[in-house]
């Protein structure tokens, strides 16, 4: 196997000067696969996301043995250099394209800000469009002349996040971070996106952190997946042997899905064991 | 118990309709689910309902009697609704106890400390939580707090708009199970809207595909579940579904299960 693209080991982050881990000793590295983080909300997965991208806030305490990318360490580069990381080298797809596209821009501009922030020297404005219509091309957006001139608002969820992504690839990262890509879009749009994601993936040869609550999507979409629970990583598994979960926790996830081919009377809930979280209030 | 006929909302400038003479009816204690893609009108439906959006044509009859587009206050009583994201729903600065109080001095209906500890033990919760203001609630307290609010009052019918989209699917599996058991118990009758087939699978016996306005088809739940469905859409949506939920162990592919 080839050097990983980002590795983390016994990262931890903490708040309130220490005393809240949200993230506890998790050590992982991503090679150019789809490695996918699943958990429920406040598990810390988000949080391992952002660590990666050094936008915690500033009272954040994040400690690690080793945490990098590539041959940048994290954990000491200076903000100048994340400039350089940050969108261009690490892209971050957020969940809800209303959110995080500016609403009095054209879609179009936006996408152009990124290229002319990055690749500042690369032939000025008429560049960048050009290159925006490109991109808008291999997101699959079927009339990008219209498209770019569009608002936010003027546009569909799928359309979004698909705009979305365009604005993170023209950067040409080559690392992906997706935190909840598809959770605010419809069951048949998500699937046009992921497999677009998939796609671009596989061509372009990138890492993809998939940060998600979904345990479905991420057992179809990824390669290996990381169940954390409490800021811990419980179980890290081959996405298609999900199935054969052995820890507790996930295998109370996948049983706590209602099914449309079978019918139960009760859905299973999780029982939560306090062993899980195990070893926390050593001292701090 | 629910019966709408011929339902058709206009909304925007120009006027539009986004419902086009929808009819369905639910029989007491059912359950009936509305599924379909962001603005294809089940929420609209919902809300023509509710009595939210007066601006409607068509009919809509609850318990026997054909509703007036302006909503007395009594109808509140007997028609409750859950919305999908407790954040929203409940009054961020009062406690827990303040607003479980406030649908009963609306209908002027006596104020007690009982009915509070009732309303939050029937949903499962500690009647400490009274004093606590929602953001020292969990999404899944939040929203049983939102559904102790709707049933304090004793209605007959439940309108349910995403009640879980906002919450882990653990914890969704909780509220999905609460929901069934009050159901049984106080006798309900539930119109559920969602773009979740498999939740709607679960919880409701009969289910109407929405698109574009209409409902496109109409199904007993038993034959969502293996699968016959006619509408091409419908298929459509439950073959992604399928694929998606990857309820099945072998790889999925374009074709589906189905």
């Amino acid at each position: 196997m080839t050097a990983p693209l980002i590795e983390a080991a016994n990262l931890e982050v903490g708040f309130g000067g220490g005393k809240i881990k949200a993230v506890r000793s998790v050590s992982f590295t991503l090679g150019r696969e789809k490695l996918g983080i699943v958990g429920e909300s406040g598990s810390g997965k988000s949080t391992v996301g952002r660590a990666i991208m050094r936008l915690l806030p500033p009272t954040a305490r994040v400690v690690a043995d080793r945490l990098r990318f590539q041959e940048i360490d994290l954990l000491t580069a200076s903000n100048r250099d994340m400039v350089h990381v940050r969108g261009r080298r690490i892209g971050l797809i957020l969940q809800d394209p209303k959110y995080s596209l500016n609403p009095v821009m054209r879609v179009g501009e936006q996408i152009a800000e990124t290229y002319l922030q990055h690749y500042p020297a690369a032939g000025g404005k008429a560049a960048a469009r050009a290159r925006v219509l490109e991109m808008l091309n291999a997101v699959k957006i079927r009339d990008p002349e219209r498209v770019a001139r569009l608002y936010p608002h003027e546009i569909s969820g799928g359309m979004g996040q698909r705009v979305m992504i365009a604005m993170m690839l023209i950067a040409e990262p080559e690392v992906m971070i997706a935190d909840e890509p598809t959770s605010a879009l419809d069951v048949t749009v998500r699937l046009e996106v992921l497999s677009l994601l998939d796609e671009l993936v596989t061509r372009r040869n990138l890492g993809l952190i998939l940060i998600s609550h979904d345990l479905n999507l991420v057992r179809r979409f990824c390669d290996r997946v990381i169940i954390m629970y409490a800021g811990r990583i419980v179980e890290t598994l081959a996405a298609s042997q999900l199935g054969e979960a052995r820890h507790p926790y996930t295998r109370g996830l996948l049983a706590s899905l209602p099914s449309i081919d079978h019918k139960v009377s009760r859905l299973p809930t999780l029982k939560r064991d306090p062993s899980w979280i195990d070893a926390v209030e050593t001292n701090s | 118990m629910i019966d709408v006929r011929n339902l058709v909302v206009r909304l925007g400038s120009p006027p539009q309709a986004v419902v086009k003479r929808v009819s369905f009816s639910v029989e007491t204690g059912g359950s009936y689910g509305l599924v379909g893609e962001s603005g294809c009108g089940k929420s609209t439906v919902l809300r023509a309902i509710s009595g939210l959006n007066p601006d409607y044509r068509g009919e809509i009859e609850i318990g026997g009697k054909v509703l007036s587009p302006v909503r007395p206050k009594e109808f509140y009583r007997s028609v409750q609704m859950v919305f999908q994201d407790p954040y929203g729903s409940l009054h961020p600065r009062k406690t827990i106890g303040a607003q479980l109080l406030e649908p009963l001095r609306n209908q002027r209906l006596p104020r007690s400390r009982e009915a509070v500890f009732e309303a939050l033990t029937s949903v499962g919760l500690n009647p400490e939580l009274r004093y606590r203001f929602p953001h020292q609630l969990s999404g899944g307290q939040r929203q049983r707090v939102a559904i102790a609010r709707a049933l304090i009052l004793e209605p007959q019918v439940l309108l349910l708009d995403e009640p879980t989209s906002a919450l882990d699917v653990s914890v969704q599996a909780e509220i999905l199970n609460l929901l069934n058991e009050l159901r049984e118990k106080r006798g309900l009758t539930y119109l559920l809207v969602s773009h979740d087939l498999a939740v709607i699978a679960h919880m409701c016996d009969r289910v109407g595909v929405m698109q574009a306005g209409q409902i496109v088809e109409e199904v007993e739940a038993d034959r969502l579940r293996a699968g016959t469905l006619e509408h091409p859409y419908s298929r459509l949506l439950l073959e992604a579904s399928q694929q998606y939920g990857g309820s099945t162990e072998e790889p999925l592919t374009m074709n589906g299960a189905a």
